[in-house]
């Protein structure tokens, strides 16, 4: 059996927004395979260890299983809020990708099933 | 079972209301709701307030109320928005004297009641009130410096207006959601006072249904973060508002009208559900506390997603509000430098302006430096190449922030730098920043109990019915 490292970004979709000085995150398996390796695998302690090197908050996390998703909160993520923040990025809108690039090991196999079982959202050709 | 149809306005003050059109012609909409406050709006309608009394809400309900109303009116549709901002009876007389313009009349209700700044101002209030909600941090340290502080509303005074036959109503800060479920109670007949564990579902479906809608085409395809999966979602260009379809059991279908742009889909519909939420199991608002742990989201095809499943909690005794401070100013430039050895010209001329605010002991709290194209969106996160690599690279775009208490040192640091045009290193472009000192603003959020809040509530009606 084959161990990889693959980037959040080949399993699952993310979305990111501001309250105050705390970015949260949506993190979306696109099928249940996909959701039991981003469970297993993205923990709160992970997604802070991920950030610390460029934001050292507290990370909260949720498991949403009714719809294959994870809930992550990153405390004093905004210098302070968006209205005091320095960067571009002054609301966080952007971090999502940054989410996206947290990497994480899977069995081949595991990387197979979450990519290749259907998504169970309708997108039609 | 009885029904209506509302939806989706704009989702922040400056959004599209080219879309809504759609929706009024074609998505057999009965409400439009309009959110036109995040949360740092209030801030610049603000300092719209300071130089103009009369200013202080979402100038942007005006012109789209006189490209929608129209559209509106002869559909019988109605319109609910907080495009009030920190001076509700403002957005209504101009909204009133535009119609009126034109020949036309409208029945306006102007809710108020959200202003608690006199209560923050209130330096006899116990040292414990209003401390900072997420650090406990007391209000005494920022009291002398807050420019607004405005509570979340709830869907009460919207449902009461409605009542009362209001067409449009103007509201200043209500929570986002609330804006949607106002008109859904109102239409259903829902108790928005019960603490009847299936009305509080209830409420919770309609809560969420605001919270799905409250960002327009956020909910509906629009800023889909994925990577490759954001291209099969199609014409953008011409993309439909999320509308929403809730039935008097609280059973919600997610839509947008036909021939539109954007997608509705299990996808796009769950990102905007956990949006912005922190416990998904405890999402606030004034009227119910929402728990999206049972929420089932099922594809139904053809752009129409079911929703059902939340469950409500009784809401909380205290409302959230969010003040703002006065905390110091910015000036920031940018400038360019091209190849051969963009890199080191870049950090030499960094280090020529840093040496600069040392000798002339500019007074400031930071010096924050980012590189648009290489790491602005991602930080330290974002993996750079090495410096041989960044000195191949075409070009190096540094982008520097001060930020200091002292506005002239704001307003001093832009012309630190053109002299490096013919005196620095060479091969420069794209200097822009000479002039653009701005205030920064600390947000406070906070709570305060309702029924001081809501005591103070009222609801005015301006203008005739049509």
């Amino acid at each position: 059996m084959t161990q990889l490292c693959i980037p959040l970004a080949r399993i699952a979709h993310a979305r990111s927004g501001d309250k105050a000085d705390w970015v949260d995150f949506g993190l979306f398996a696109w099928n249940p395979a996909g959701y039991r390796l981003i469970e297993r695998e993205v923990t709160a302690d992970r997604v802070q260890a991920h950030f610390a090197p460029w934001l050292a908050g507290e990370v909260e996390a949720w498991p949403m299983p009714n719809i294959l998703a994870l809930k992550f909160v990153l405390k004093g993520a905004l210098q302070g809020g968006g209205a005091r923040n320095l960067r571009l990025d002054n609301l966080g809108k952007a971090m999502a990708g940054a989410l996206l690039r947290l990497e994480i090991a899977v069995m081949q196999e595991e990387l197979d099933q979450a990519l290749h079982a259907p998504r169970v959202g309708w997108w039609p050709e | 079972m009885k029904s209506l149809r509302i939806g989706a306005g704009l989702g922040f003050y400056g959004d599209n209301w080219e879309p809504v059109v759609a929706s009024i012609e074609r998505g057999e909409v009965n409400f439009i709701a309009s959110d036109h406050l995040a949360e740092l709006t209030l801030a610049i309608l603000q300092k719209d307030r300071q130089r103009d009394p009369a200013l202080g809400y979402a100038r942007d309900v005006v012109p789209m109320l006189l490209r929608l109303w129209p559209l509106m009116r002869e559909r019988g549709v109605r319109f609910v928005c907080n495009a009030g901002g920190l001076n509700p009876h403002g957005a209504a007389r101009a909204v009133l004297a535009a119609f009126a313009a034109k020949g036309w009349q409208a029945r306006v209700a102007v809710v108020t009641g959200d202003d608690v700044l006199p209560q923050l101002l209130d330096a006899s209030a116990p040292p414990d009130h209003f401390a900072h909600l997420f650090n406990g941090e007391p209000a005494a340290s920022v009291r002398e410096r807050l420019v607004f502080a405005n509570a979340y509303l709830g869907a009460a005074p919207i449902v009461a207006a409605l009542n009362a036959g209001a067409e449009i109503v103007i509201t200043g800060r209500v929570a986002d959601a609330a804006l949607f479920l106002g008109p859904i109670a109102h239409s259903l007949g829902w108790s928005l006072a019960s603490r009847e564990p299936a009305d509080l579902n209830r409420l919770a479906q309609g809560l969420a249904v605001g919270h799905l809608l409250e960002c327009s085409g956020q909910g509906s395809g629009g800023n889909f973060g994925s990577q490759g999966a954001w291209q099969a979602i199609p014409d953008l260009a011409r993309i439909g508002y999320p509308i929403a379809e809730v039935y008097a059991d609280g059973t919600a279908f997610i839509t947008k009208a036909p021939d539109t742009g954007g997608r509705i889909n299990f996808d796009t519909v769950r990102q905007q559900l956990l949006y912005e939420v922190h416990n998904p199991h405890a999402y606030q608002s004034p009227d119910v506390v929402l728990d999206m742990g049972g929420i089932r989201l099922q594809d139904e095809g053809q752009d129409r997603v079911r929703m059902t499943g939340a469950r409500g909690l009784p809401p909380p005794e205290q409302l959230k509000v969010v003040a703002g401070y006065r905390d110091g100013f910015k000036a920031e430039v940018t400038w360019g430098f091209s190849w051969p050895d963009a890199w080191d010209k870049a950090q030499a001329a960094q280090a020529t302006i840093r040496r600069l605010l040392d000798e002339k002991r500019v007074p400031h709290d930071e010096l924050f430096v980012e590189y648009p194209g290489l790491n602005s969106a991602h930080g330290a996160l974002a993996p750079l190449p090495d410096a041989a690599a960044l000195n191949d690279t075409n070009e190096i775009w540094t982008r520097m922030v001060l930020r200091t208490p002292a506005k002239a040192a704001a307003d001093g640091f832009g012309r630190l730098f053109p002299w490096l045009a013919l005196s620095g290193p060479a091969y420069t472009c794209g200097f822009t920043g000479l002039h653009n000192t701005s205030e920064l603003l600390g947000i406070w959020p906070t709570l305060v109990p309702r029924a001081a809040v809501e005591a103070g509530v009222q609801i005015e009606f301006l203008g005739d019915a049509a």
